[in-house]
């Protein structure tokens, strides 16, 4: 029942997207203006109507209904109820629903509580939004529709893949297409801007609590991720390149870029075109994302099922949206007019520099992802990873950070580099200290040490811009800034450190044994069976102890086997110091040591080894701390926007208010 | 050059000149990515390619093939596993350090990242195994398709 009152719902949100798209679009024109009333209410309702679809399907799941076909494929009566809820957008079908449930939502919120722009212009965004909306709908109802029914109705479900019963699996989709899905905002205001022609400072004022909004949850989406896959893979790595992961960090830098040219066309009404381009490609990311994930068209790790039919409705998608707005872009950037003027040497020009280096990282990643595609074509099977992402990314990162750490110093319009300069001594000698430094360390790779040098000199330069002011009458937008900034340097130096310092062991110990990774002492305790409600392992208890004098800790890495769906993973154990992380995997029981001659001689040899895996990993949880401080700067400028967009409306209403006393 | 930048620029070449340069800019961007993606990218090799055209040495590719039934052995040190992949025409040998994947047995299909060492033996640095029925590495779908019956043949 509570399959059908959700397909109900869906096709009923559907159809009020298509009735939004109407009108919004009659209601541009003098003829149906009345119809434009109507717009705001529909979007609402279509959100509410996408939120109770949803609804139903995480009641579906948390029940186990094994007569819905996505159920019986993704669940398990014995699995914990956390992860009967997750599951429920732990796949193809679920996931796209989550997709269109924040999408409807988001342009609910919008017609609900956006009033500074122009009705006409309220009415062209929203419309592009219901029109957005529209195709993902139909592609829900007609190619993955998540409702569908089984008959006969199995026994038991399939389960979920072990690796997504975590809860990672709970937070980080979610998080993660707010934020995606969240940019489809910025995408219609942008073509809301020009089919009206209104690109202003208070266009982008209008936008850029949204597309802040986005970024957060991006952000904080792709840190979960990053750190989900850090410890749930159990490979030691925290980013692998992979399509899934280029498909979360296209869209992102693309929202940083548009974040920053927003401010500019905000304050200073300048590059105008350029920030409704980027309106455009941070949301087109989000769906060429979703294409290479949802067709199945290239290899990943976190790929779902593969499916043709999909990847060619999601293709023809892109097609009418991104095709769509590009001319829609070609035929109005030329009526776009003109923004104020700069000199290279300004604020502006610092940001539009990041901009362009954005875009070439962008364009960096999405060349290396399609490559393997285009390579296909011509019969060659490649696949591109770090030898290429890592260099090419870093040779237009370095300079953007550079240039970061100078920009905010800058003034708007025009600047001497000689008025900022002296403020700059001190970031330029950590920086050439700490090159010194690893000079003298010696062994550390160009990148890191790059990465290290230029880290020390951007948390430093990053705090600049609070140099002589009232801290407590600083804006909450400059401290925002500085915030994100400062982020940037620590996660930056989390990479490096990593990168640079981490210290591997692979070993084979018996019971006993103690083995040495870095400054750790790691002792191989015991070997254990244990069992969870959906699994039996073994569990290693390792004593470790930091330097020579430390205390004993204990650390429980598994080797997990799941039978539903029958699966082996490994629960990787984690310690942390303020210095650093202590990684600890359990392998297989390896064979005794040496031949069989040399086991007859002795005795104690006859008991098997464990295979562990050890990375004394330093100041690695940086990375994941610098992703939540960007998100953190990012909040605290959306709160200081909203903040001041409050306080300008209570003041205009009190103004109106004593305007009309007077007037009597 | 400061003056130029004083004097009052047209509208339009002030655009002009941010487009030009952000045009330059990106199709650099595009040129480096192409080059060091000829040189970059890790090309997927079978055994009998591998014999044929070996690659240049310590250039990154992957081999994928069947783990020869009784070729799998564990060296003195534990955790060093020597093995030999084979696609029903040819065979390499491989060594491995590390802790091999739970689906990772004889007589399944594997797919080795790593380099081919001057000795013809595959030094790999990562091995993936058939994850599960959703997750098949692409190259070995379509080589399993060609090759299965054949290799399962000789390998049993």
């Amino acid at each position: 029942m509570m399959a059908e009152i959700g397909l109900a719902a869906l096709w009923l949100a559907a159809a009020l997207a298509g009735l939004q798209l109407a009108a919004g679009s009659l209601g541009l024109t003098t003829r149906g203006a009345a119809l434009g009333e109507a717009v705001r209410p529909v979007a609402v309702v279509q959100g509410l109507l996408a939120l109770l679809a949803f609804a139903c399907l995480i009641y579906v799941f948390s029940v186990t209904d094994l007569s819905v076909k996505l159920v019986a494929l993704n669940s398990h009566s014995m699995k914990p109820l956390v992860y009967k809820i997750a599951g429920a957008w732990g796949n193809h079908e679920g996931s796209m629903l989550l997709w269109v449930t924040v999408m409807g939502m988001a342009g609910g919120f919008v017609a609900l509580v956006e009033r500074r722009l122009p009705e006409r212009t309220m009415l062209a965004t929203l419309a592009g939004q219901a029109f957005v909306s529209l195709g993902f709908y139909a592609f829900l109802l007609f190619a993955s529709n998540p409702f569908e029914r089984l008959s006969p109705v199995p026994v038991e479900g399939n389960g979920l893949n072990p690796l997504l019963q975590d809860l990672g699996l709970a937070f980080h989709p979610p998080t993660l297409y707010l934020g995606y899905v969240g940019l489809s905002i910025a995408f219609s205001f942008a073509i809301g801007a020009l089919i009206t022609r209104e690109v202003g400072p208070a266009f982008a004022r209008a936008m850029r609590p949204w597309v802040l909004g986005a970024w957060i949850f991006l952000t904080v989406g792709i840190a979960a991720g990053s750190y989900w896959a850090y410890y749930e893979l159990g490979w030691g790595g925290w980013w692998f390149w992979d399509p899934v992961e280029n498909a979360s960090l296209m869209p992102w830098l693309a929202a940083t870029a548009l974040l920053h040219s927003c401010s500019v066309l905000a304050s200073r009404n300048a590059l105008r075109a350029w920030t409704v381009m980027l309106g455009v490609v941070a949301f087109s990311m989000s769906m060429i994302g979703t294409f290479l994930v949802r067709s199945g068209i290239l290899t990943s790790v976190h790929a779902f099922a593969v499916d043709p039919q999909r990847g060619t409705f999601i293709l023809a998608l892109l097609a009418i949206y991104i095709g769509g707005a590009l001319i829609l872009f070609g035929l109005r950037a030329s009526s776009v007019t003109e923004g104020e003027r700069f000199a290279l040497v300004s604020r502006e020009g610092a940001l539009v520099f990041n901009n362009v280096m954005l875009s070439a990282i962008l364009g960096i990643v999405l060349f290396g992802t399609l490559y393997p595609l285009v390579a296909e074509t011509f019969g060659a099977k490649v696949s591109v990873g770090p030898p290429y992402f890592n260099p090419m990314g870093a040779l237009f990162a370095v300079p953007m950070l550079v240039v970061l750490a100078v920009g905010p110093l800058l003034r708007w319009r025009r600047d001497r580099f000689a008025r900022v300069s002296k403020n700059l001594v001190i970031p330029a000698m950590l920086v050439a200290a700490a090159a010194i430094g690893l000079l003298v360390i010696g062994s550390v790779a160009l990148l890191p040490f790059l990465g290290l040098a230029v880290a020390l000199g951007l948390a430093w330069a990053s705090l600049l811009p609070l140099k002589g002011r009232n801290l407590r009458r600083t804006p909450l937008p400059i401290w925002g800034m500085v915030t994100a900034h400062f982020g940037i340097a620590v996660a930056l130096f989390g990479m490096s450190s990593e990168s640079a310092f981490s210290i591997e062991k692979l070993v084979a110990v018996k019971i006993g044994e103690v083995t040495q990774v870095g400054p750790w002492g790691v002792k191989l305790d015991t070997v254990e069976p244990v069992a969870g409600p959906n699994w039996t392992a073994l569990e290693a208890r390792l004593l470790v102890r930091y330097g020579a004098d430390g205390k004993v800790t204990r650390m429980l890495p598994q080797s997990r086997s799941f039978w539903a769906p029958p699966q082996q993973t490994s629960e990787s154990a984690l310690l942390t110091r303020w210095n650093g992380q202590l990684y600890a995997v359990l392998g297989g029981e390896a064979p005794a040591a040496g031949n069989k001659d040399e086991a007859k001689s002795d005795a104690g040899s006859d008991q098997g080894r464990w295979q562990l895996r050890l990375w004394w990993k330093p100041f690695v949880p940086l990375i994941w701390l610098g992703g939540l401080l960007i998100a953190l700067g990012g909040a605290l400028a959306l709160a200081g926007h909203v903040l001041a967009d409050l306080r300008r409306i209570n003041l205009r209403s009190k103004i109106a208010y004593r305007r009309e006393r007077q007037g009597r | 050059m400061a003056g130029s930048i004083r004097a009052p620029i047209k509208a339009k070449h002030q655009r002009l000149v941010l487009l030009v340069v952000a045009l330059v800019v990106l199709i650099g961007a595009a040129l480096l990515a192409a080059w060091a993606l000829r040189n970059q990218a890790s090309y997927f090799y079978v055994p009998s390619d591998i014999v044929a055209k070996p690659p240049e040495p310590d250039r990154a590719v992957r081999l994928g093939g069947m783990v020869e039934k009784g070729s799998l052995k564990t060296a003195a040190d534990g955790v060093t596993v020597n093995f030999i992949v084979q696609d029903g025409k040819a065979s390499v040998p491989v060594t491995f350090r590390g802790i091999v994947p739970s689906l990772f047995v004889e007589g399944s299909g594997v797919v080795a990242e790593g380099r081919l060492g001057a000795n013809g033996t595959f030094v790999a640095d990562n091995l993936l195994a058939k994850h599960d029925e959703n997750y098949v590495p692409r190259e070995m779908q379509d080589m399993t398709k060609d090759q299965a019956k054949q290799v399962v043949a000789e390998t049993q």
